[in-house]
């Protein structure tokens, strides 16, 4: 195949050669770029918090009125009451959830009275089924043991004193690099020094940083909060009765103790749905967008090659007469959409990464991974190639006899 | 000479219907989506107060200690109880008013209603006149309540109508968290957007539904929403003398002077509480205004303006898609406008020939571009996001769209009809 023919005919279309170079060159660019923002949006919506999201049901509950001294009891009634529902293997009170709506956080260090913490945990506590509950996984040391757990006004006026903490392996590796972190001191704000005694694998918290490392540092303290402070109660259940568990909620908390309002009933999954929804939101838009972009592109392709095809007919019909097979004029349109995508792809390559660049300034994207960009050259190339098809047969249909008519 | 040339331009689309159609397409989900996503931001960054935006500041105080000192770094973004309480004994403004966002069970008297919770507001007496809040029926509450702790409350429309099915409503009881308070107003249909005077309740929220003296709330221990930030050690953070911030403090000051003046004082003020032990720091304040405090808090979300940036690159594509293709159809018919020229047309009017033919496009593409953005708004509407029900087309957008479609078919046209009838008659002619 000569090059050098196909070339010198793009350059008499100078403007409409350009046009489309830019084209895909754009197209290229903002779909490499919107792939790779999709991409990042789905692992965040993907992001494991750690505990059993099949077997959970969280309540949301509060009371009515402020001055409830019977709250600890009427939360222990809770509990036992919600515990008999038929399909309910564990039931607890959690001050918050991963992906829930509130967010309990405490600055943490090895020093105490810290000036200046390095960061924050997400703090969880509850009552003493809390762990078995979310069936989150132990990877050192022990669990609360009975003992230990203080009540939340008690532990807040420092009446009694919090003395153990379970961490996320995260926030043990953080604070202890490379150290055993089971029987360490740590100092969080306000409170007396806490030793370590479990490291927990992973417990996501409600504040979902960019870093997802940072997104799930937790630990959890054996502090019980009645249902008034805390405002959910955990059900682990069996995954098949979770509708029927659902259905059955209010009744079981009506009789315990009807002046109370259920404000939400709600499965892991609808969580999780309610949390992420921007993201998702995000990523069908731009699912919709890249589609949008490489059809008119193709689209694009189609209506060039068809106008030039047209245009040449005489031309190639001369070829035709003068020896040209119809694989000539098949490959000289595919060879000719070829070089308008490398050239496309190469402005568009370079374009992605100065998009991507001012994503990283103005959106906090992370750097376009290099393998983004041979994809979407590849992707680009097999689109116009597919594109051209029509056109370019079309031309090799082109009987030589019309070299010898006047158009 | 202008029929004449839209007669040609139907010719000519007719002879290629199916490329007449992409183009238009093209232009139109190009506009279509440019305008859907800028209407959002149009929404998004309104200003919640017009006319007054100017005139209410936000008041920002460093209470912290002195540890980890950073000169001049933001202080907090909100007040303790002490601060704000102090602040607005002084009355040193035109207007002020104290606030923080709750929540309290409402236990309706009317049968058939179960308790519920609604999103309230404990602030003071100057909040309703301060922001222009319009009402229904009755008013605000007094300063004297504030200072008495009256069991007073103001409540929005929708709350009147669930409750007792009327505005008409002052002077009777509503029963929230247990204690009976007396209705002195209702508020009408009011939601600035966005929710500039709490942002931590969340920056696009309905307005709340309860109003509440603050004083009031803390006798009664109403639930507080919103952040609590504690910079010290405290039993109990929402005390009076706890060392958390978690109150927003408003003042209205009509004057540039006055705002001077006003920054003088809580200067002043923080040097007085430093003399006194209580402050640590050097004074430290900021006094925002409503467009400083969104700009500052940037509070249009991310991804609305990532979209819009997304759908301006798509509309650039079906442009240049567009006039890539509109050039390619001119040049072909480089025959037909050289015999044009040979007989006497000017390439003045080859070019308005052309040019209506592409504004022809512009303009159905414009057009079915703005049902697309009526359709894409309508498809924002039906998001669970808190800004969804916002997104509505208004005369400002709707101008902009048929601006931005005239635009774009111009843009469209231009390029190619100069190009095309640069055409030189004689060398057309003598090839064919």
């Amino acid at each position: 195949m000569h090059l050098l023919p196909i070339i010198a005919t793009l350059r008499r279309h100078r403007t409409a050669a350009t046009l489309i170079v830019l084209e895909i060159a754009l197209t290229c660019a903002i779909v490499c770029n919107a792939v790779f923002i999709i991409g990042d949006r789905l692992a965040r919506m993907e992001r494991p918090s750690g505990i059993v999201e099949d077997e959970l049901l969280r309540v949301e509950i509060t009371g009515i009125g402020t001055d409830r001294t019977d709250a600890a009891a009427v939360t222990a009634q809770d509990l036992n009451a919600l515990r008999t529902i038929p399909g309910v293997k564990s039931t607890a009170v959690a001050n918050m959830v991963p992906f829930g709506d509130s967010s309990w956080n405490e600055f943490i260090s090895t020093v105490p009275d810290d000036p200046s913490p390095a960061f924050t945990t997400g703090v969880y506590t509850g009552s003493q089924d809390l762990l078995e509950t979310l069936g989150v996984q132990l990877v050192a040391g022990r669990g609360f043991t009975p003992d230990e757990y203080v009540d939340f006004a008690a532990a807040r006026s420092r009446k009694a004193r919090v003395a153990s903490v379970i961490v996320t392996r995260g926030v043990a590796e953080r604070l202890f690099p490379g150290k055993n972190p089971l029987g360490q001191t740590v100092y969080l704000t306000g409170h007396d020094p806490t030793t370590i005694v479990g490291v927990i694998e992973r417990l996501a918290r409600q504040y979902q940083a960019n870093d997802p490392k940072v997104a799930a540092y937790a630990m959890v303290l054996p502090v019980t909060v009645p249902y008034t402070i805390a405002h959910n109660y955990l059900l682990r259940v069996n995954p098949t009765r979770r509708a029927e568990v659902l259905a059955a909620v209010d009744a079981t908390l009506t009789r315990v103790d009807p002046s109370r309002i259920i404000l939400e009933r709600q499965t892991f999954g609808d969580i999780r749905a309610k949390f992420f929804r921007q993201d998702r939101a995000m990523a069908w838009l731009l699912v919709g967008v890249s589609l949008a972009l490489l059809i008119i592109t193709a689209l694009g392709v189609i209506g060039l090659a068809s106008f030039w095809v047209q245009q040449r007919t005489r031309q190639i019909g001369i070829r035709r007469a003068l020896g040209a097979t119809r694989g000539d004029i098949l490959r000289y349109f595919q060879t000719e959409n070829f070089l308008l995508a490398s050239a496309g792809i190469l402005l568009g390559m370079a374009l992605a990464y100065a998009i991507n660049l001012w994503l990283m300034h103005a959106y906090q994207v992370d750097r376009l991974p290099g393998t983004y960009l041979p994809a979407g050259a590849v992707l680009l190339w097999l689109l116009g190639q597919v594109a051209v098809l029509g056109p370019a047969l079309r031309a090799s249909l082109i009987p030589p006899a019309v070299a010898t008519r006047t158009v | 000479m202008f029929t004449y040339y839209l007669d040609l331009a139907r010719r000519s689309f007719r002879r290629n219907t199916a490329l007449t159609v992409l183009m238009v397409v093209a232009i139109a989900f190009g506009v279509g989506a440019s305008m859907t996503t800028l209407t959002v931001l149009h929404v998004l960054s309104a200003d919640p107060i017009p006319g007054k935006s100017g005139d209410l500041y936000l008041v920002q105080l460093d209470p912290r200690t002195a540890a980890n000192i950073i000169a001049g770094a933001e202080p907090p973004e909100q007040l303790t109880w002490f601060d704000a309480d102090a602040l607005l004994r002084d009355h040193r403004a035109d207007r002020q008013a104290i606030m923080t966002g709750g929540s309290a069970a409402i236990e309706p008297d009317r049968a058939g209603l179960v308790p519920f919770f609604a999103e309230g507001r404990w602030t003071s007496a100057q909040f309703f006149a301060m922001f222009r809040v319009p009402f229904a029926a009755g008013g605000a509450w007094t300063e004297d309540d504030d200072a008495r702790r009256a069991r007073v409350a103001v409540i929005s429309r929708a709350l009147s109508e669930k409750l007792f099915g009327t505005v008409d409503v002052v002077g009777r009881a509503i029963r929230v968290e247990g204690a009976q308070l007396r209705i002195v107003g209702v508020i009408d249909a009011w939601r600035p957007t966005p929710h500039f005077y709490d942002l931590f309740v969340g920056a696009y929220d309905t307005t709340e539904q309860l109003f509440v003296p603050f004083s009031t709330s803390r006798e009664l221990k109403l639930q507080h929403s919103g952040s609590n930030d504690c910079f010290g050690e405290t039993p109990d953070p929402e005390a009076l003398g706890a060392p958390c911030v978690w109150l927003q403090f408003w003042v209205e000051l009509d004057s540039k002077a006055k705002a001077t003046a006003y920054r003088d004082y809580l200067v002043h003020y923080s040097e007085q509480q430093k003399a006194a032990g209580r402050f640590t720091r050097p004074a430290n304040v900021r006094l925002r205004d409503v467009r400083d405090w969104l700009d500052f808090k940037q509070v249009v979300p991310r991804d609305a303006r990532l979209q819009t940036w997304v759908a301006l690159g798509f509309l650039l594509v079906c442009l240049i898609n567009t006039v890539g293709l509109l050039l390619t159809k001119f040049l072909r018919r480089s025959v037909e406008l050289g015999v044009r020229r040979a007989l006497g047309a000017s390439k003045r009017s080859i070019f308005l020939q052309l040019v209506v033919e592409a504004g022809t496009i512009g303009l159905a593409g414009g057009a079915l571009g703005l049902g697309l953005a009526w359709l894409g708004l309508w498809a924002v509407r039906q998001q669970p996001t808190s800004y969804a029900e916002l997104a509505q087309l208004d005369l400002p957008m709707l101008a902009a769209t048929f601006g931005l479609a005239i635009i774009t078919s111009l843009c469209a046209g231009l390029l190619p009809a100069w190009r095309a009838c640069q055409v030189a008659p004689a060398v057309q002619l003598k090839s064919h």
